[in-house]
């Protein structure tokens, strides 16, 4: 039997507009890429690029309307997950791709134990009776680092900090040994040392359990320490996606130089004046004809300001999406 | 060395818990707890620690915009700790703020040229086209045209708004600006051009500066000295390359090695300390730290260590270090 090299998510021209009063938005214009086995990949941008709206898209949690998935297709172990019923979508949803968010108090039911809602998610997913359930409940507090976990089974989600809050939704997420786990700013509200725990337990449970992951987030640092590929999304497009040490140290794309030159770093020599990218994120409902980086790019020219650019290979694991690609 | 320009001594601010029928105080949270700074004049201190530490609490005691509970406050020599609202109306022009937030420190209804426009009529400073003029100057100052005036916070970006909350600050010509998280709301791309304002404008005005943050990269950006917050007291005290390369205290050592660096492959000695900070209501006996300190002695659970000096402006509290 040949060896099965598809990879394990495969996403391709997805597009994902908001019908609003005063037009339509195209939040998701077209994006592509795919997820390996065991890999890590760091989906990288600033507010309204469109990164989160595509994660919520692909396991199809948006609210419809506005939200509309208006072209592509997202393959999943050989199914367009976009064309699944209610019931087949939430069965993967859980089952197969679990999420964690920014804000875990947000996504816990305040009213339960943290123990209660894990149990339940155990016994539908298992069909297991209470008793073996709570049994594995505790084995998933252990593993995520709950401190007595014996007494916190019990406890409330508000009674907990915000860095156990965020175990215990990544205990919940593992409960059903997803293959996928799709990470919104997982660490954003984290304290740094509270986030350097809450990543390593990350990196540490997709060794044991050979899980793929999805990682969202604005934070160029975050993805550095823990993505194998990275997609930088600028205004609803990826503009340039490869592999971590070619992001951060060949990146070819205006766009992620730029991010990368303008993040202030800890060094012994202090900068006078940190690089800046000029003017602001565009408006997506207003965007120019041309490539929507070009009011601020500095090597824009008139061709980049009239037609779109689209993605090329500029190395075998390398794609940018611009005119200037080959320019150096 | 330029004169003092703040100072605080043994600064504690202390909140009570209330509970029960008769709203009785039953416990108090020590959210500053025994502070001394010293910032002096152009210079621009961090404040930096983690949710919880009283960094930001500090920073609004400092501006009396929450009273003092023990402890003593001077700007320019002058011993404001018991200052009424009254007394203090004529020191605001020398002490502003910027929030963090620039979503809702601007008061919507109102038009950019109102906001900044306010504090020259508050002060009795200048009307009508002179105040204008005044605007007009303010709005180029950081970095927007002076059209901005007719327009009302919403049309900005959050960028421009935290531009706007910088003008509002600057247009009394202050001494001080305590900076609350000011870049933490904004997009990456967009902080380095409010770093960069933030520098051009000491320059320029020769400002004092407490910048208060979470953000260790941000603070090597912008501050000469630095302060480490732990559970309502400073813990090590710096000059900026004595803190960051050189840290005596093991909290700042295990923040420092915590901060994510944005060089994939590089893989550092990461400190990983255990569990969460404690709470506030009930500190731990001794030193603050000792639960979660990697290099705990027996002492550390029974002596607190109070700040030592351990060179150049360089002060730690830590029983490693006396």
């Amino acid at each position: 039997m040949a060896v099965d090299h598809r990879p394990l998510l495969q996403v391709e021209d997805l597009k994902v507009q908001f019908r609003l009063p005063t037009g339509i938005l195209p939040a998701v214009d077209g994006i592509g890429f795919t997820l390996d086995r065991r890999e890590t990949l760091g989906v990288v941008g600033e507010s309204g690029s469109g990164k989160t709206v595509s994660s919520l898209a692909l396991l199809r949690l948006l609210e419809t309307p506005p939200a509309e998935i208006s072209a592509g297709s997202v393959l999943f172990e050989g199914r367009d997950l976009l064309g699944l019923s209610e019931t087949e979508i939430s069965d993967v949803r859980g089952r197969s791709i679990a999420m964690i968010f920014q804000e875990p108090m947000t996504s816990l039911n305040p009213v339960m134990t943290v123990g209660y809602q894990i149990d339940e998610a155990l016994m539908r997913h298992y069909g297991i009776p209470r008793r073996e359930a709570r049994a594995r409940t505790l084995e998933l507090l252990t593993l995520v680092g709950i401190p007595s976990p014996e007494r916190n089974i019990d406890g409330y989600p508000h009674q907990l900090s915000g860095g156990m809050r965020q175990r215990v939704m990544i205990a919940l997420a593992l409960s059903c040994e997803p293959k996928i786990l799709v990470a919104d700013e997982p660490t954003t509200a984290l304290d740094v040392t509270i986030q350097a725990q809450i990543l390593d337990l990350m990196v540490g449970l997709q060794e044991k359990f050979d899980t793929s992951i999805l990682l969202i987030t604005h934070d160029l640092a975050v993805i550095a320490e823990t993505a194998h590929r990275v997609a930088v999304m600028y205004a609803g497009r990826i503009v340039e996606a490869a592999p971590v040490a070619t992001i951060f140290g060949a990146p070819r794309h205006p766009y992620t130089q730029g991010l990368l030159r303008s993040i202030p770093r800890i060094h012994r020599q202090r900068l006078d004046v940190l690089a800046e990218i000029p003017g602001g994120v565009p408006d997506l409902t207003r965007l120019p004809p041309g490539c929507a980086f070009a009011p601020r790019c500095p090597r824009a020219d008139a061709h980049c300001r009239q037609e779109r650019p689209m993605p090329v290979a500029v190395a075998p694991d390398h794609v940018v999406s611009c005119w200037k690609a080959n320019d150096g | 060395m330029a004169e003092v320009l703040l100072e605080t001594r043994g600064l504690k601010t202390h909140f009570p818990i209330r509970a029960g029928l008769l709203s009785r105080a039953v416990g108090k949270v020590h959210a500053v707890d025994g502070v001394d700074l010293k910032v002096h004049a152009g210079e621009a201190l961090g404040l930096v620690g983690e949710s919880g530490c009283g960094k930001t609490t500090t920073g609004k005691t400092i501006l009396k915009l929450i009273e003092p509970t023990e402890g003593e406050i001077r700007f320019e020599g002058e011993d404001i700790t018991h200052h009424s609202a009254r007394q203090m109306a004529p020191l605001r022009r020398r002490m502003q703020i910027v929030f963090q937030d620039p979503f809702s420190s601007l008061n919507p209804r109102l038009t950019v040229g109102d906001i900044l426009g306010a504090p020259y009529e508050i002060h009795g400073i200048a009307t009508g086209s002179d105040k204008n003029d005044r605007v007009a100057r303010l709005l180029r100052l950081v970095g927007l045209m002076p059209e901005a005036m007719r327009r009302y916070p919403h049309e900005f970006s959050g960028g421009q708004r935290q531009r706007i909350g910088i003008a509002r600050a600057l247009a009394l010509e202050p001494k001080l600006i305590i900076g609350d998280e000011p870049v933490s709301a904004l997009d990456v791309s967009i902080q380095a051009q409010i770093i960069n304002l933030l520098k051009r404008i000491q320059g320029e005005f020769g400002l004092t500066y407490i910048l208060i943050s979470h953000n260790l990269s941000v603070v090597s950006h912008v501050c000469d000295v630095v302060a480490v917050m732990y559970l309502g007291q400073v813990v090590e005290i710096a000059p900026r390359d004595a803190l960051y390369f050189d840290p005596k205290h093991p909290y700042t050592e295990a923040l420092l090695s915590a901060v994510p660096m944005p060089e994939p492959g590089r893989k550092r000695a990461r400190v990983l300390l255990k569990g969460d900070v404690p709470s506030p209501v009930r500190p731990p006996q001794g030193c603050r730290f000792h639960p979660r300190c990697p290099k705990a002695m027996a002492r550390c659970a029974t002596v607190a260590p109070q700040l030592k000096p351990v060179g150049e402006r360089h002060s730690v509290a830590c029983h490693l270090h006396s």
